[in-house]
C-alpha cells in the first residue's frame, strides 16, 4: 500500500521555482534512496514532506497515508508518523537530551490520543532503545546535541527516530560528517529499525551510504525532477559515471 | 527535568486579556481619602495604632518627598502619574481581631485558593525530586505571611518559628511589638531620602513582612509572602525588613500576581534586608503581576527599591528574581558588600511580552576587603516589549581583592522588541578583578523547527527553549517555586510568536 505520494509537486523558495513538478510514490516497507547533486531539490523535498516554513507549494499533492499532508502542521505530521532526520540536527543548550525526548514523545502521544507514559516506564523505554544504540545514559542528561560529535548527533536522530517509532522516516544526507566507524553504528541502527510497516527516504549525495542502508529504488533527482529510477545497481552506475549524464535528461 | 515537561503541559492557548489571575474580590474595604497629604499619612498611621516616633518618620520622609522629582532615566515611558488621584491606604474592613484562619473572610481565602496558596496547610509539591543533600521537599515547610492589598490577613506556623526564635510578622505589628529592632534598622539600608520612590514608600507604606532571625539559627523553614493588589485606585506601598543576626541563615520567597485592571496601578515597594557577620540571606521572587492587556493597556507600574546590606564579616546575600508580570518595572535589587569576604549574588530571569517594559538590574558596591559578586541576568524580550539590563558594579579605593562576574544574556523572540545591555563598571582599586560577559541571540527558527517536527506545538517549542535558556537561574530558586516560575516562563510567552 502507497504510504507516500508526492504527485506532480511544484515548490517555489522566495520566487525562485526548485521542485518543478516532482512525483514520487512510496510504499509501505520499503526504503527508498534519493540521490542527485547539489541543488537538485532533494533536500527541500524532504523538507516540504516535513512542513518547514519558508517553502511555498504552488501545484500538486503530497498523500500521507491517503490523507493531505499539506494541510497539516509539522507537529500533526509528526504525530501522524512522519519522522526527518536532520542533515545538521540543533543544538538546544539547558535542555536536557531526556526531557526533550519526553517531552517530544509525550506530544505525540496526546495528538494520538493515547496515553502518556509514566515516568518509569519511557525510562525503561529510553534505557532499553538506547543500549540496542550504544548511546550511554551520561549523553542523555547533556544538553540535546551540545557538545556532541558529528557521530553523536546522528545516533541521538537514530534514537528518537527508535523511540517515536514513525512509519516513514526521512534521513537527509545522513552521512554527511560521519567518519567510517560512525557510518556504520547510524547504519546498524536505522538497518534495525527497517520492518514491513515503515517505510524510508534516504537521501544522498554518495553512494557510500547505501552500502549500509541497502535501498529497494534509487531515484536520481535533477533540477528539481525525478529523472531516473531504478533498483540499488542505478546507485553503483551513477557512481561510476556520476550525475552528468542527467543533466540534459532534466 | 519533569517540571520541564509539567510546564509543556500546562501551556494552554489563552489570550493575555484572559490573564490567569485577572479576578476580583467583593469584600469591603476601609480607604483612606484619594490624594496624597500629611493628613493621608497621618491616617495610615493613626489606622495601624502607630506610635509617634513612627509617624514622625512618615512625615520627614514625607516633607523630603514634596522637594524630589521623579527619576527619568530607566529606558520606560509611560504617562505622568498623577500623585493626587491615587488612594494610599485601602483594607479589609475588620470584624475584630482576627486570631484564626477561621475568622477571616471566606472570600479573602478563596482568592488565595484560585492561586493555588497553601495557606492552611504545609506546602507540598507531589512528584519533585529533592536535590542531592536536601532533605525531602515534601517534609519541608512554608510559613506563609499573605499580604491582601495593605494588611496582612493571616500568618501561619507563628509558633514553630517562635521556638526556634525567629520573628516573623507583619511589619505593622512589629513596630508595636519590636520597636527596638525597627527603630534600629528601618531605613539603615535604604534611606528615607534614598530615591523618589523609596521616599514615598516611607512616607505611606501600609504593610509588609518583617524577620528577624537570632544568631546563629538557622530559620527552620522557608519564609513565604504572598502579595495581591485588589482595590482599584491603590497604590501597593509594601515595606519589608529582613534582619538575620550573626551566623544566622533564611531564605524568604516572595510571590505576586494581581486581578486584571484597565488603569494603571502604582506599586512602589521597598525591601531592606541587613545581614550580620556569618550571615545569609536568600530572597527569591515570582513576580506576576497584570502586564496590561494586548494594546498595552492598563498594567502594574512596578518601581522597587530592593537593597541589601552585608553588614558583616563574610555575610551572604543573595538575590534571586523571576520577573515576568508588570506594564513596567524598575528594579534593581542590590548588594552592599559593607563586611570583609562578604558576598552578593544576584540571579534574574526577565521576561517582557506584549508593550510591557523592563528595566532591570542590579548594583554590587564593593567595599570591604576580598569580597565577591556574581551577576547572572537573563533577558527574554518577545512581542512589541522593551527589555534594559541596567547593572553598576563598583569597588571602593579599600575594597582590596574585589571580585565580579557578570553574564548578562538576551534572548530575542520576533522581530518588533528589542533588549539592551547598560553596565557600568567602577574599580578604584588596582587589585579588583571584573569580569563581563554578554550575548544576545534570537531564538532561532531551525531550533523551533526541530522541536515542532518533533511533535511539539510552536508555544511549547518555545516554551521548551526558552526554559533551557534560563535555566541556570532556575535552578537557583526554592525547588517549590522553581516549578511554580517554569509554568510561568511559558505562560507569559503565550502568543509570542507566529
Amino acid at each position: 500500500m502507497a504510504l507516500l505520494e508526492v504527485k506532480d509537486l511544484k515548490v517555489r523558495v522566495e520566487e525562485r521555482e526548485i521542485l518543478h513538478g516532482l512525483t514520487l510514490t512510496v510504499n509501505e516497507g520499503e526504503v527508498h534512496a534519493i540521490m542527485g547533486p547539489n541543488g537538485s531539490g532533494k533536500s527541500t523535498l524532504s523538507h516540504v514532506i516535513a512542513g518547514k516554513p519558508g517553502y511555498e507549494v504552488t501545484d500538486g499533492q503530497i498523500l500521507f497515508k491517503g490523507e493531505d499532508l499539506l494541510e497539516m502542521d509539522p507537529n500533526e505530521r509528526a504525530a501522524k508518523g512522519v519522522f526527518l532526520a536532520f542533515q545538521y540536527p540543533v543544538e538546544i543548550p539547558g535542555v536536557a537530551t531526556m526531557t526533550f525526548l519526553r517531552t517530544a514523545l509525550n506530544a505525540q502521544r496526546k495528538a494520538r490520543g493515547e496515553s502518556e507514559y509514566s515516568t518509569p516506564d519511557f525510562l525503561r523505554k529510553v534505557r532499553e532503545v538506547s543500549k540496542s544504540l550504544n548511546i550511554p545514559q551520561d549523553m542523555l542528561k547533556r544538553g540535546v546535541n551540545v557538545g556532541f560529535s558529528g557521530g553523536e548527533k546522528k545516533r541521538n536522530e537514530v534514537l528518537q527516530m527508535a523511540l517515536f517509532e514513525p512509519s516513514l522516516c526521512i534521513l537527509d544526507e545522513m552521512d554527511s560528517g560521519l567518519d567510517i566507524d560512525a557510518l556504520r553504528i547510524a547504519a546498524d541502527g536505522v538497518n534495525a529499525l527497517r520492518s514491513p510497516k515503515r517505510a524510508m527516504v534516504v537521501i544522498t549525495h554518495y553512494q557510500r551510504l547505501l552500502n549500509y542502508i541497502v535501498p529497494d529504488v534509487v531515484h536520481v533527482m535533477s533540477k528539481g525532477r525525478v529523472v531516473k529510477s531504478g533498483g540499488k545497481e542505478l546507485a553503483l552506475e551513477l557512481e561510476a559515471s556520476g550525475y552528468a549524464q542527467f543533466e540534459d535528461a532534466a | 527535568m519533569p517540571a520541564v515537561q509539567e510546564t509543556v503541559e500546562r501551556v494552554k492557548r489563552i489570550d493575555v486579556d484572559q490573564y490567569r489571575y485577572g479576578f476580583e474580590t467583593l469584600i469591603e474595604s476601609d480607604k483612606a481619602p484619594k490624594g496624597l497629604s500629611e493628613e493621608t499619612v497621618k491616617f495610615i498611621s493613626e489606622k495601624k495604632n502607630e506610635p509617634a516616633w513612627m509617624l514622625q518618620w512618615r512625615l520627614e520622609a514625607y516633607r523630603r518627598w514634596l522637594t524630589m522629582t521623579e527619576p527619568t532615566w530607566a529606558r520606560v515611558d509611560y504617562p505622568k502619574i498623577d500623585f493626587q488621584d491615587l488612594y494610599y491606604y485601602a483594607a479589609p474592613k475588620p470584624k475584630k481581631t482576627v486570631t484564626s484562619l477561621d475568622e477571616i473572610d471566606p472570600e479573602i481565602l478563596k482568592t488565595y485558593e484560585k492561586l493555588g496558596i497553601p495557606l492552611r496547610e504545609v506546602a507540598m509539591l507531589e512528584g519533585v525530586e529533592p536535590k542531592p543533600g536536601e532533605e525531602d521537599p515534601a517534609r519541608r515547610k512554608i510559613a506563609v505571611d499573605a499580604v491582601f492589598d495593605s494588611v496582612s490577613v493571616a500568618t501561619t506556623f507563628k509558633a514553630e518559628l517562635k521556638k526556634a526564635g525567629v520573628i516573623f510578622m507583619p511589619i505593622s505589628e512589629a513596630i508595636r511589638e519590636h520597636p527596638e529592632l525597627v527603630q534600629k534598622y528601618l531605613g539603615s539600608v535604604v534611606p528615607t531620602s534614598d530615591n523618589f520612590y523609596a521616599t514615598l514608600n516611607s512616607a505611606v507604606f501600609s504593610d509588609g513582612s518583617f524577620v528577624y532571625v537570632p544568631p546563629g539559627v538557622r530559620c527552620p523553614m522557608e519564609l513565604s509572602t504572598y502579595f495581591r493588589i485588589n482595590e482599584r485606585n491603590t497604590g501597593q506601598f509594601e515595606r519589608t525588613l529582613i534582619i538575620a543576626d550573626k551566623g544566622s541563615y533564611v531564605s524568604y520567597l516572595e510571590g505576586c500576581t494581581a486581578p486584571q485592571r484597565d488603569e494603571n496601578q502604582l506599586h512602589a515597594a521597598v525591601v531592606e534586608l541587613v545581614a550580620h557577620d556569618d550571615a545569609e540571606i536568600k530572597y527569591s521572587t515570582v513576580q506576576n503581576w497584570y502586564p496590561g492587556n494586548s494594546e498595552g493597556k492598563g498594567g502594574i507600574y512596578n518601581f522597587v527599591t530592593k537593597r541589601g546590606d552585608c553588614r558583616g564579616n563574610n555575610s551572604k546575600i543573595s538575590w534571586t528574581q523571576v520577573e515576568t508580570g508588570s506594564a513596567i518595572t524598575w528594579k534593581y535589587p542590590s548588594c552592599i558588600l559593607r563586611g570583609d569576604n562578604s558576598r552578593g549574588e544576584f540571579y534574574s530571569i526577565a521576561i517582557s511580552n506584549g508593550f510591557q517594559q523592563v528595566d532591570s538590574g542590579t548594583k554590587m558596591i564593593h567595599l570591604g576587603k576580598n569580597t565577591s559578586s556574581r551577576i547572572i541576568s537573563k533577558g527574554i524580550a518577545a512581542g512589541k516589549s522593551q527589555n534594559t539590563y541596567r547593572g553598576l558594579v563598583t569597588a571602593h579605593r579599600k575594597a582590596t581583592g574585589a571580585r565580579n562576574f557578570t553574564a548578562c544574556d538576551s534572548l530575542l523572540i520576533g522581530d518588533k522588541c528589542g533588549a539592551h545591555t547598560v553596565p557600568y563598571i567602577e574599580a578604584k582599586n588596582s587589585s579588583a578583578t571584573f569580569e563581563h560577559e554578554a550575548t544576545t541571540s534570537k531564538i532561532s527558527e531551525d531550533v523551533l523547527f526541530y522541536c515542532i517536527q518533533r511533535g511539539l506545538s510552536q508555544e511549547e517549542a518555545v516554551g521548551l527553549v526558552v526554559n533551557g535558556f534560563v535555566k541556570d537561574v532556575l535552578q537557583q530558586l526554592p525547588m517549590e517555586f522553581a516549578v511554580e516560575a517554569q509554568k510561568l516562563i511559558s505562560i507569559s510567552l503565550e502568543g509570542s510568536v507566529g
